[in-house]
């Protein structure tokens, strides 16, 4: 057994999840990487011990296979500190507008599976009376645009959700964090069209990660201009709004 | 299509630009006229596929490290920058750094860099064990000096030539801490730059910067910047032993117009550094590896400074029996002509490894132009100068020689070139600078 502080990163290979699981290992964490596909976490695994020194293992998780959750958190060697869900998916508007299937596994990928994983870690986090929650949210929830509304009314959820349990976990000793990040150069947003002063790489949303559970933060936009200018669109009235273009 | 080009940003050209996530993804993307890309700190058109240029970024990851004995086995997109903030605290850092640490293994390796150490330790090649390839021909094939011998040597400077390099196992140094201790001599003119840097031979780092504004009785006065790691003990108390890299803070944000660099400014510039620098000059102090490596990645974007239409290094290598003569001779004619810029490095070197490795036992100058007027007749008639004198010029600086003075300079050219026929028969494998230098078209 060691000492150090342990995360458990859910949707491990996503850049986000790779650039998080960095930084915590830098600072000297045991990090455990969970994804579908397990073995291709093992090279990540591999490339965190080499870097930091530290211990990594790694997990088959299926954000969309709720049914495995009990079992999965039951079966981890040990209760991490952290627990960290940077699952989602984008998926394409357009399509899940006349496509339920696809519009449902955008809602369950970005809603249901992370909520209801990070539901379950609360309670064993409560029950132990420490640990830190982190949700990967988006700024795409504070505000329904007609361009990925599918994707953004789940994350809006999720928000919702993890506000919520904030207020209620923070009475026993457990700390949540949403962080919101704007653009993001990944794989997920390659071939997009992002705009430059408001995109930031992924090293810096997992620094910022890192940041938020240390100074115990509760909302991070990872992007301080990200703040003001959800700010601005949350308040423009419906009328302007449903006019606009994005 | 996109449009790219190298640091120098002379030529921009059309090629498709692919970023594989996984090794199938590269084998997948090399197929006719495709070359790997790293960090695109080659000046010229040596990281741009003939028609799709492979993106080596996302390989970033660590294999293995082991701290007993310093190997470590890589992925070739991990950038040095990252390799040195993380090891270094650890202890160990490269053999060999180039100019910039802004540039990936594999781009290292393809160009087998030399650093300011390359007199006394060789270059980035010499400490690489293994590399697994990606062969033109559709193999993946680990080569080192046991195995695959051939494909190796020409792999070490072969500026992607023979496939793409997935993966390298190499060997870091260790050190005590990560500063320099550093003793600056100032040298008035070129003979005396070059005794110095001649009886220098056993630092371990060194270098001169010339400035190259200077001219007549001051031609070729130079800074020689002499470097040592230094210990623990020779730390000030309370020094970190490992300094922090800043990331590079002041960018350059748009294209200065053309106008900013003429010869009064480059003029004024220089003055001011080879003064500031002579202050220095005499004593011993410890500065970070960072400054004293990596002068020029404080400021982001510096290529910037050129303009639009981008700039031209030239950077060659002279045999030590005429170095003292040719080198006097373009130093004149660079000054003369006024728009040299920043400063001139000028550095010796020692033996190269790979079979079209760049250094020779001789002194390297390079110099900076920007792209403009008569300037690719002029660097034609400096070319000139260093074929007769039995030199060559480095292909990662390289935008224009002509293929009869790359295949003067590159002796081992016949060699490498069987080598990469038989590792791809078929030439999928194909840059826009092998276009202009090797392919028949
Ligand atoms: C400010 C500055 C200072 C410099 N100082 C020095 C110096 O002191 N010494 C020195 O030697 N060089 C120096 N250079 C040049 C630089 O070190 C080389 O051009 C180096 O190759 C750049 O690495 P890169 O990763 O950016 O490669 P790129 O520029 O992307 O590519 C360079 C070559 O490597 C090949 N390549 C890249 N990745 C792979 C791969 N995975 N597999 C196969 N081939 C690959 C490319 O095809 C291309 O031929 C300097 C450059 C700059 C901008």
């Amino acid at each position: 057994m060691t000492s150090r502080k342990s995360v458990l990163v859910l949707g491990g290979s996503s850049d986000i999840g790779r650039a998080a699981a960095r930084a915590f290992a830098k600072a000297g964490y045991d990090v455990g990487l969970a994804g579908r596909d397990v073995a291709a976490l093992e090279p990540d695994a591999a490339d965190l011990r080499a870097r930091y020194a530290i211990e990594a293992s790694t997990h088959t998780f299926d954000v969309l296979d709720t049914a495995s959750f009990e079992g999965f958190v039951a079966g981890l060697p040990a209760l991490p500190d952290v627990v960290i869900s940077i699952v989602g998916l984008l998926g394409v508007q357009p399509a899940a507008e006349s496509d339920l299937a696809h519009a449902t596994t955008i809602m369950r990928s970005n809603y249901e599976g992370p909520s209801l994983i990070l539901g379950l870690f609360a309670e064993k986090f409560l029950n132990r009376g420490s640990g830190t929650i982190v949700g990967v949210s988006s700024v795409a929830g504070d505000r329904g645009r007609a361009s990925n509304y599918v994707y953004g009314s789940a994350k809006a959820g999720f928000s919702a959700f993890l506000s919520g349990l904030r207020a209620r976990a923070s009475r026993g000793g457990v700390h949540v964090v949403t962080v919101k990040p704007g653009f993001v150069r990944t794989k997920m947003t390659e071939g997009m069209k992002l705009i430059g002063p408001l995109t930031v790489e992924a090293p810096v949303v997992g620094d910022a990660i890192l940041s938020a559970v240390e100074n115990k933060t509760d909302v991070v936009y990872v992007s301080g201009k990200w703040r003001l200018v959800m700010l601005v669109i949350k308040t423009l009235p419906e009328a302007v709004f449903k006019k606009l273009k994005f | 299509m996109t449009t790219v080009s190298g640091w120098g940003r002379f030529p921009v050209v059309d090629s498709e630009m692919l970023r594989p996530r996984s090794f199938e993804g590269v084998a997948e993307a090399v197929v006719a006229g495709s070359v790997a890309r790293g960090n695109g700190r080659a000046y010229g058109d040596a990281a741009i596929g003939a028609a799709r240029t492979i993106a080596m970024t996302a390989f970033d990851r660590i294999r293995s490290f082991d701290p007993a004995t310093g190997r470590i086995r890589l992925e070739a997109g991990v950038l040095l920058s990252d390799l040195i903030d993380t090891f270094g605290p650890r202890g160990f850092l490269p053999f060999v750094v180039p100019g910039t640490r802004f540039v990936s293994i594999g781009g290292a390796i393809a160009a087998d860099v030399h650093g300011k150490n390359h007199h006394g330790e060789g270059g980035f090649g010499r400490y690489v064990e293994s590399i697994l390839l990606r062969s033109g021909a559709g193999e993946t094939i680990e080569v080192s000096r046991e195995q695959n011998s051939d494909a190796f040597l020409a792999t070490i400077g072969g500026m992607g030539l023979t496939g793409v390099i997935l993966e390298a196992t190499m060997r870091l140094r260790s050190v005590e801490t990560g500063w320099i201790r550093e003793r600056v001599i100032s040298a008035s003119d070129l003979d005396a730059a070059m005794r110095a840097l001649e009886a220098s031979d056993s630092a371990t780092y060194s270098v001169a910067w010339i400035d190259c504004a200077a001219r007549s009785r001051d031609l070729g006065r130079s800074l020689i910047y002499l470097g040592e790691h230094a210990s623990a003990d020779e730390l000030g108390r309370g020094a970190d032993r490992f300094p922090v890299g800043r990331n590079p803070g002041l960018a350059v944000p748009i294209d200065l117009p053309s106008m900013t660099l003429n010869r009064h400014s480059i003029r004024a510039f220089n003055e001011i550094y080879y003064r500031m620098g002579a202050r220095r000059a005499g004593g011993d102090h410890v500065v970070s590896l960072y400054p004293y490596f990596f002068p020029l990645d404080s400021i982001a974007d510096w290529n910037r400074i050129y303009g639009r239409r981008g700039f031209l290094q030239h950077q060659c290598v002279i045999p030590e029996v005429r170095a003292r003569e040719v080198l006097g001779e373009i130093l004149e004619r660079a000054s003369t002509r006024g728009d040299a810029s920043f400063l001139a490095v000028l550095k010796k070197l020692g033996h190269g490894d790979g079979l079209l490795s760049f250094p020779l036992p001789g002194y390297t100058l390079a110099l900076d132009f920007p792209v403009k007027g008569d300037i690719l007749k002029f660097l034609d008639e400096i070319d000139r100068l260093v074929v007769a004198a039995g030199g060559r010029l480095y292909l990662a600086k390289d935008a224009r020689q002509s293929r009869a003075t790359f295949e003067a300079g590159y002796p081992a050219l016949a060699r490498f070139n069987a080598i990469r026929k038989a590792l791809d028969p078929a030439k999928n494998i194909r840059s826009k600078l092998s276009q202009r230098l090797f392919d028949e078209v």
